[in-house]
């Protein structure tokens, strides 16, 4: 293979066979990837800390006790279905159909909303009728840290989506913008699938289901 | 194929032209790579010398049996702060910021995948560092305020519980942690995107210097390892401040659940800190051999090794905890494993030496140290991996003796090694070799006076983390030995610090490609410009610039 | 480089070893216990079955990695000499610019993969067979089983079949087996006596096991090896070996309780003690009854006080009592500012508990 210092000689020359096509994997799509992987250990973390304490509480309330898995399986729900709202949102916002991509992006808002809405009245029934706080227990500690954290991811969601939806209604969201709502959808598919596992944990083995 | 651009850079006199005022806020909004890369080594540096003022501090102290240099609180400061400022401040920045520096030109790109991220990473890791120090000045201890944290680097539960640790001191070390470790995970993000996505026209992985390969594992590594890090010290945070009882045995909280996720984080750490240094000495020792690296894609399988065995070992610092014959044994086996990647790079090296035209420059020096000194460092660590002989051993001094040959023989070395090869690239000017070749002989004296009689009294007995030690147990000599070294060790770098300053202004003009290597980074001008080449390069081999130099037998045929 | 050679480990333990034998030899023996006086706790100067095994693994060990050692580095240096520019035969091949550019060799790549592998396997398996013969989880036949409790900064020792409960230096028998259950009353601590065997931590709401069995009458020092605090370094250890009939009298003398004195001054500082915050922290049988300090029940049987900071004697004790921060700064007893009568009065009394 000839190599020469010539800059001014066509890169795409003969000589490049081997690297006809080069292909470089997006560096957002990396990037939000490699966020992921790392919230993903952290996330971990609480889960592992959640089921090595599960029993070793000296009182109570624990999560046989005080948890009721009923509505949180309807919360559950909004937040696994709005990541089908949001993979129509993205789909939309690609073919440039704006308000079909409002009209899934709002609802994946509401949704969501809705899931931080039962996480809030579902503390306020721990705190008020069980005595629960993050003071009281391991169950206490590692539950609020745990759904606490999770809790907080959703916020963070809500507010990209929300400000991404915002932006939409003002007129400043384009086609070409679909890869970095793609992306944020990402995000938000992964602190769904966080969820599952929070709830596996919580709710069924916390609570003594499984 | 191998097309290079010919760069009219500014020069050094263009850029000293203006005022200083300017100048200094030119490099705060910066978000050009290699000026956040500078930042970063040279903050690091500064952490350095202040580490090694706690250290000699130290060795100060436990210069014979019974002094009262220092008083216990403070000797129980001074190794914190020294192990966490040398961990996180010292090789966690420096390590990532010649990264920073150096991938993008190495592969070939206009900078880091996210230039502002980067900056932002380089911002809280400074402010998490001064955040930590300021605790010298603002934090209340149990003895009152200007309390430095005292727990130890590792910080063990249930010590840093509120009952044993009063005041804020262990707040400042969760916080001042936290936000550089926030700082690193950027950077780490930052590394993978670039080395993933970045990558000029040619560079296929396979192709990449060996150093871009390794700091590709240290980005993956630092995106798994800080995320347990950060999630146990919020949960140490909440324990302090919040009340609540992840670590608290009175609650039936574990003490041991920390240690787990201590050195979950803990030992890719480590790596972390030696991977990089692998990197700079494949490159330098290939350099100066006049030879291509031996065995490239063995590397390369070693590298990804490291990376994967060094998730499975973290309990071999538990050893002494009690975990039970069953999961000592494994860790034991799964510690060992590694010791065959590791070889593997130290054999290729010594390869790659082998037939070669060997020139001892500074660089080679400190990277013919480092593979002298980390053999000693890796194979004790071998010796700790066996369970029986570590209930020995475990938290004395010959611990220590360890860790300081794999990090300063390892990575400090290494760093050193890669400062006095890249200097040129990054200052345009070269070293003075005759002050080199002084501080390498000063350190490598200085250290092993220093680390090898370590060993000794750690078998002899010394526990770690002692502020004063027994008379009349065979420990006097060792220590004074080691106190020794401390001088000649800090004449060393003195000595480096003064050459790099003076360097700047009198060095001899260093031209694009000093040392006469292959990489890309030498293919523009020292400094190199702000974006770096001005016309993306094409690469048909792993060694661009051998290709050109010798187009009668480019590299690409034999890959 | 291979001035560091392994010669330089194996000299100085060697000598610090017959170093060791001198002390052992020339019979100076403990004003307290008549033992002979500790010698330096080495782990090459085993006692008791763990610290021998440990030993000889040692060696192996050590053996093997010089072996390592001397291998790597002599192929670096070999390198260094034969290859240096200006030394090496500039053109060996007949080129006179680089040398011959060798990218690597599949046999040669495999044999240093594939002999490390043998090496590391034969480390692992050793280490397993090790860990297995070594740990017990179960005490050894007619072992005495002994509580080790850790405490900032000192360490409690409880008999729970001979119904003693004593502080700082464990008083075990000769060639019987000793089981020790390790806690932790507040933060890590470790327990390391490296001639009877290794260290194991104590650990606060988790429970060690640990044995040894001395095989020779004698005093075996080690000290706290997990950092615990301000006072780590002077957290102690002392085990005093005594063969069986040195072993029952010191039995029976901790099973009675201290002879009572009626000499005047003892009664006051008794009086003292009690009018004091002492009796809070501290239990005296048949006085007082505190449960954060040492048990001092039979005080002066013990040869050191502060978990060895010091030899025990009227002196130490009378300073300690009177400002124990400055033996041992940081430690958790307060200074009580007792008055030069009360002091004195105080430290007779003490020193009739034998
Ligand atoms: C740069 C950092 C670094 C590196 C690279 C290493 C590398 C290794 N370390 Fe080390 N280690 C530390 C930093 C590092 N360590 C620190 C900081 C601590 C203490 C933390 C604290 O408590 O504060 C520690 C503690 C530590 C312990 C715990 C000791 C204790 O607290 O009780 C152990 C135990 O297994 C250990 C083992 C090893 C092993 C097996 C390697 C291996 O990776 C080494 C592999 C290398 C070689 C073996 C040499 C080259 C190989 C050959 C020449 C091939 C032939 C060899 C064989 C076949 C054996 N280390
Ligand atoms: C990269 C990591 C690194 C490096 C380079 C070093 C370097 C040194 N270390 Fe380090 N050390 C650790 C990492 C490191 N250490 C860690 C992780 C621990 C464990 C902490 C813990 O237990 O929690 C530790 C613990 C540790 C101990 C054990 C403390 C104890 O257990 O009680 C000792 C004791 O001697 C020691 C000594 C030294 C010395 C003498 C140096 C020397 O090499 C330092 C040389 C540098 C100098 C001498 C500086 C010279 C500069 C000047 C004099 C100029 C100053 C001027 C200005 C500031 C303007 N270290
Ligand atoms: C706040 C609790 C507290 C009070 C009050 C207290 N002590 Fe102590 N004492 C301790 C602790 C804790 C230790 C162990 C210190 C160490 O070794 O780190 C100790 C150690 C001792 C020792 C040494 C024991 C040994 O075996 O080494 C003596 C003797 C002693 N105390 C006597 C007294 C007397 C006499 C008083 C009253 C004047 C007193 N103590 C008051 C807590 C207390
Ligand atoms: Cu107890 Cu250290
Ligand atoms: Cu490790």
């Amino acid at each position: 293979m000839a190599a020469t210092s010539d800059a001014t000689v066509d890169p795409t020359d003969g000589a490049t066979r081997r690297d006809a096509v080069e292909w470089r994997p997006s560096r957002g799509k990396v990037g939000v990837a490699s966020l992921i992987a790392m919230e993903s250990f952290f996330f971990g973390t609480f889960i592992v800390a959640f089921l090595f304490y599960i029993g070793k509480d000296v009182h109570g309330p624990t999560g046989a006790t005080a948890l009721d898995v009923g509505p949180v399986i309807v919360w559950s729900i909004c937040l696994l279905s709005s990541s089908a709202t949001v993979v129509a949102a993205v789909k939309a916002l690609a073919r440039g159909a704006k308000a079909a991509f409002e009209f899934w992006m709002g609802a994946t808002l509401l949704l969501g909303g809705a899931f931080v809405y039962g996480t809030a009245v579902e503390w306020r029934g721990l705190m008020l009728d069980h005595e629960l706080f993050i003071s009281t227990n391991l169950f206490g500690s590692t539950y609020y840290g745990l759904v606490g954290f999770h809790a907080f991811h959703v916020v963070l969601g809500l507010l990209a989506l929300g400000m991404i939806w915002t932006l939409s209604k003002l007129g400043h969201l384009r086609a070409v913008d679909a890869e970095k709502v793609e992306l944020v959808s990402w995000y938000w598919h992964f602190v769904d699938v966080v969820w599952i596992f929070v709830f596996t944990s919580v709710y069924l083995f916390g609570t003594g289901i499984l | 194929m191998t097309t290079l651009p010919t760069t009219p850079a500014e020069t050094v006199a263009d850029r000293r032209a203006e005022p200083l005022s300017a100048r200094l806020h030119l490099w705060a909004i910066t978000v050009d790579h290699k000026r956040l890369g500078i930042m970063y080594v040279l903050s690091g540096l500064v952490f350095f010398l202040v580490g090694g003022l706690e250290a000699s501090a130290m060795r100060a102290q436990l210069a014979r049996p019974g002094n009262d240099l220092v008083s216990p609180e403070v000797f129980n400061q001074l190794f914190t702060m020294h192990g966490t400022t040398m961990v996180f401040l010292v090789g966690m920045p420096v390590l990532l910021g010649m990264g920073n520096y150096l991938i993008p030109l190495m592969i070939g790109a206009r900078d880091m995948a996210f230039p502002r991220l980067n900056a932002f990473g380089f911002w809280l890791f400074l402010f998490g560092g001064l955040l930590l120090y300021y605790s010298y000045i603002g934090a209340q201890g149990l003895y009152g305020t200007s309390a430095a944290p005292d727990v130890g680097w590792f910080a063990y539960a249930p010590l840093t519980d509120r009952t044993f640790s009063r005041g804020n001191s262990t707040d400042y070390w969760i916080l001042g942690i936290m936000v550089s470790g926030f700082g690193s995970i950027a950077t780490g993000a930052n590394l993978v995107a670039t080395i993933l996505c970045m990558r000029c026209r040619g560079m296929t992985l396979m192709r990449m210097p060996l150093m871009a390969w390794m700091m590709l594992v240290v980005g993956v590594l630092v995106l798994t390892a800080l995320g347990p890090l950060t999630a146990a010290q919020v949960m140490l945070l909440f324990d302090r401040n919040l009340g609540a009882h992840f670590f608290d045995p009175q609650e039936g909280g574990s003490a041991i659940l920390w240690q787990h996720f201590f050195w979950f984080f803990g030992h890719p750490e480590v790596y972390i800190l030696i991977l990089p240094a692998f990197g700079f000495v494949s490159e330098i020792v290939p350099t100066f051999s006049r030879k291509v690296i031996f065995g490239y894609p063995l590397m390369v399988a070693a590298t990804v090794g490291i990376g994967f065995i060094s998730l499975s070992v973290w309990a071999h610092h538990m050893f002494a905890v009690g975990l039970g014959p069953v999961l000592d044994a494994f860790f034991s086996a799964m510690t060992f494993m590694i010791a065959v990647p590791t070889g593997i790079k130290i054999f290729n090296w010594i390869g790659t030496m082998w037939g070669g035209r060997i020139r001892f420059a500074s660089p080679m020096l400190f990277a013919t140290g480092f593979v002298a000194m980390f053999v000693i460092g890796g194979l004790t660590g071998i010796m700790l991996a066996m369970v029986p002989f570590d209930w020995q051993v475990s938290d004395s001094y010959f611990v220590v003796g360890h860790f300081h040959y794999v990090l300063f023989g390892g990575t400090i070395f290494a760093i050193f090694g890669a400062l006095h090869y890249w200097y040129p690239k990054a200052v345009g000017r070269m070293l003075n070799e005759t002050i080199a070749k002084w501080s390498f002989w000063l350190l490598f004296a200085g250290f092993n006076l220093t680390f090898f009689p370590m060993h000794i009294s750690g078998l002899l007995g010394m526990p770690r983390r002692i502020y004063t030690f027994q008379p009349d147990r065979g420990l006097e000599l060792w220590n004074l030995l080691s106190t020794a070294g401390v001088p000649l060790q800090a004449a060393g770098v003195l000595l480096i610090v003064w050459n790099l300053l003076r360097s700047h202004r009198k060095g001899a003009i260093a031209g694009n490609d000093p040392w006469d290597a292959w990489t890309l980074e030498w293919a523009t001008t020292s400094p190199p410009p702000e974006h770096n080449f001005d016309e993306p390069p094409t690469v048909g081999s792993r060694r661009p610039l051998w290709d050109l130099k010798h187009p009668e037998d480019p590299d690409g045929r034999y890959e | 480089m291979t001035v560091l050679a392994v010669g330089a480990v194996a000299a100085p333990v060697a000598a610090a070893a017959t170093q060791t034998a001198d002390a052992t030899s020339s019979e100076i023996c403990d004003p307290t216990s008549g033992l002979p006086l500790p010698s330096i706790p080495s782990m090459f100067e085993p006692a008791s079955p763990p610290a021998a095994d440990i030993e000889a693994l040692t060696w192996l060990l050590l053996g093997i990695c010089a072996a390592i050692f001397v291998v790597v580095q002599a192929a670096l240096v070999h390198a260094i000499v034969k290859y240096r520019a200006g030394r090496a035969a500039v053109d060996r091949d007949g080129v006179p610019g680089e040398p011959r550019q060798v990218y690597g060799s599949n046999p040669v790549e495999l044999a240093w993969t594939v002999i490390p592998i043998v090496i590391v396997f034969v480390l692992a398996m050793t280490s397993v067979r090790l860990i297995r013969d070594i740990e017990r989880t179960s005490p050894p036949e007619g072992a005495l089983a002994v509580t080790v409790i850790g405490h900032q900064w000192w360490w409690e020792y409880r008999y729970p079949e001979l119904g003693i409960v004593t502080a700082n230096e464990l008083v075990v028998p000769a060639n019987r087996p000793v089981w020790l259950e390790l806690h932790s009353a507040d933060v890590n601590h470790s327990w390391w006596v490296p001639q009877l065997s290794g260290k194991k931590d104590c650990i606060p709401g988790h429970t060690n096991v640990l044995w040894f069995e001395a095989e020779r009458p004698g005093v075996f020092l080690g000290q706290c090896a997990e950092y615990c605090g301000t006072q780590h370094a002077n957290m102690l250890l002392r085990v005093e070996a005594r063969d069986d009939a040195g072993f029952d009298a010191w039995v029976r003398g901790q099973q009675s309780p201290p002879a009572s004195d009626d000499d005047e001054e003892v009664l006051r500082g008794r009086e003292v003690f009690l009018a004091l915050a002492c009796q809070a922290c501290h239990d005296i049988a048949g006085v007082s009854e505190g449960a954060f300090g040492p048990n001092l029940t039979h005080l002066m049987s013990r040869s050191t006080i502060g978990a060895g900071v010091a030899p025990l004697d009227r002196d130490t004790l009378r300073q300690w009592i009177d400002d124990p921060q400055t033996l041992k700064p940081g430690c958790n007893m307060p200074s009580l500012e007792l008055d030069d009568a009360q002091l004195d009065a105080v430290v007779a009394y003490l020193a009739t508990l034998r």
